[in-house]
């Protein structure tokens, strides 16, 4: 039998395509092969206890807990926010509250800002900081990084309630429920799940941009006391760490760049197990 | 009181919609104020293709930076774009159902991946091969260069088209394919002659989403594309995108007259195209969620 042109081209795009689908996710791997296997060497346990000492730039003792603390408390105190607003944003755009067509220029707007680069926030942040005489600090960064994550976790948060069954809210309108009760008793359980992972999702985001706290919380090796200091972050720490010239201090970037990656690695985790919590609350 | 709660509520509610719904338009309106000073003084026209970098002497040309973004971000989109979508047809239409849920949670990984930590890689791992590659080929070159930068960013926007490349290949209705197998065209040929054209305006959008990501990244091309005040001429040369010329300088040289201006006007730039490319890429989807 004759072998057919096409069967030829059908083997050769399946190869392409089964190639092509190992390189990305070979690039995964060694993203964090490379990452795991430099920094792991330098990782010890006062990294990770300590904050720096006398000379800790210039390869001397000390750690970044600064950093991995200030990251905390960026990336926490923004999401808190961050959710604060985005909750009863998203609870806005349905079609209860809401006109599906003025709910869609909401969402087009949204999904803008969604794709605003964060250094945008960052430079438009401490624009409005100096404006108020304010400098860099806690705030301004938790302020900086709300922003960044507002529109994620309010997009993610929407196509999540979109899902929840009509039927649903019906019941819970037929009862006499009002809006505000359907939606934070009834809806929100239903879309629990997709709201913890909305959450979570924006929490990383956040704590692993460094772009938009870069001017606004700015850096300190001391763990901040009061929302006006100044802090430190540990994609910052990542960052100026790997500028020095020193071996050593540059083979502590790659270790706190290990500490970022575990960090928001956990969290992915973590997320897809608080997710399966959450859904006991599912009605099918 | 409950109808109070309720109304009391739905007004606190539109408020935050409102204000959240303008932050777009307040942050373009913050960097147009900031950046009146110097289009006042030079017309855009000159700040844009002037090649004369000398804050001190009150000279802002971003033509090198602008070269410089233009060249990092394409370069990582002609990396990207064709690998994305083979991969993204392999996983909608070829691959077994098991390896698909589990090939997805992995990308979906790479996208949560911190820019730093690109960054980190690049310099440990991209950076010294593309040195020793250069040196294979006889160009003396650093490995902090544009190819670096483009390699970086491609892999950083994987995920992002993949995904929702995926997503528009998946919604084609099955019977689209039926037919074309039904005339006797092979799996291939069906998915180029039917599926990828039907799929187009959503790949399209999910291209440019992909690029105005790129487009914006501030970190990881900050770390390895050496920020050489130049216009590249070619892949092994350093370059200065926009972003990284704002992360570097913005902050400390605020005492230099108009200097702040003029990076506010390209952070202004940046977010017009980044307005722009965002608009068309959500409307094209949009529309295919109404089809």
């Amino acid at each position: 039998m004759k072998i057919k042109w096409s069967h030829i081209e059908e083997k050769f795009f399946k190869a392409l395509m089964v190639a092509v689908t190992f390189i990305v996710l070979g690039s995964l791997f060694a993203v964090i092969g490379v990452i795991v296997f430099k920094g792991g060497r330098a990782l010890s346990l006062s990294m990770i206890t300590q904050t720096p000492r006398g000379g800790y730039y210039l390869g001397k003792e000390g750690g970044v807990l600064n950093a991995i603390v200030g990251s905390l408390y960026l990336g926490l105190g923004a999401t808190a926010l961050s959710l604060l607003f985005s909750l009863p944003i998203a609870f806005y755009l349905q079609k209860e509250y809401l006109h599906p067509r003025i709910a869609n220029l909401v969402r087009l707007s949204l999904d803008v800002l969604w794709g605003v680069p964060s250094i945008i926030y960052g430079v438009f942040g401490f624009t409005i900081m100096l404006y108020l005489g304010l400098r860099a600090s806690l705030l301004g960064g938790i302020t900086a990084l709300t922003l960044l994550e507002m529109p994620i976790m309010v997009r993610a948060m929407d196509e999540i309630l979109k899902m929840v069954p009509n039927e649903l809210k019906e019941a819970s309108y037929t009862v006499g429920a009002t809006r505000f009760e359907t939606m934070f008793t009834v809806v929100s359980r239903q879309a629990l799940p997709g709201i913890v992972s909305a959450v979570i999702l924006a929490f990383g985001r956040g704590i692993g941009d460094a772009a938009s706290i870069m001017f606004t919380a700015g850096y300190t090796d001391h763990i901040p006391h009061s929302l006006f200091d100044p802090v430190a972050s540990l994609p910052l720490a990542v960052f100026f760490q790997l500028g020095t010239p020193f071996r050593e201090v540059q083979e502590r970037a790659y270790a706190s760049a290990v500490i970022l990656l575990v960090m928001v690695l956990l969290l992915t985790v973590s997320s897809r197990l608080l997710t399966r919590r959450a859904a006991k609350y599912v009605i099918r | 009181m409950r109808k109070f709660i309720d109304s009391l509520s739905s007004k606190l509610m539109c408020t935050f919609t409102i204000l959240a719904s303008f932050m777009a338009f307040f942050i373009a309106c913050g960097l147009y104020v900031k950046s009146k000073p110097i289009l006042d003084i030079t017309s855009l026209k000159i700040l844009l293709t002037s090649s004369s970098w000398h804050p001190l002497k009150g000279e802002f040309g971003f033509f090198p930076f602008l070269m410089g973004t233009f060249w990092v971000t394409g370069l990582a989109m002609v990396l990207a774009v064709p690998v994305c979508l083979l991969c993204s047809v392999y996983l909608a239409e070829y691959a077994p159902r098991r390896f698909r849920e589990t090939a997805k949670p992995l990308i979906d990984l790479l996208a949560g991946i911190p820019s730093v930590v690109y960054g980190v890689f690049g310099v440990l791992a991209v950076v010294p091969f593309i040195r020793n590659a250069a040196q294979y080929v006889g160009i003396s070159s650093t490995g902090y260069s544009v190819l670096a930068g483009g390699i970086v960013l491609a892999v950083m926007v994987f995920p992002i088209i993949i995904s929702v490349s995926v997503e528009v290949i998946q919604s084609i209705p099955y019977e689209a394919r039926e037919s074309s197998l039904a005339l006797g065209a092979t799996h291939w040929q069906t998915v180029k002659k039917v599926v990828l054209r039907k799929a187009f305006p959503g790949i399209v959008a999910a291209v440019i989403l992909g690029f105005s990501r790129a487009f914006g990244e501030t970190m990881a091309v900050l770390m390895v594309v050496g920020n050489v005040v130049q216009v590249p001429h070619s892949v092994f040369d350093e370059a200065y995108p926009l972003t990284a010329l704002i992360a570097n300088n913005y902050g400390e040289m605020l005492s230099v007259p108009l200097y702040d201006s003029a990076l506010l006007l390209g952070a202004l730039l940046l977010l017009v195209v980044v307005f722009l490319f965002s608009i068309a890429a959500r409307l094209i989807l949009m529309r295919g969620e109404v089809q």
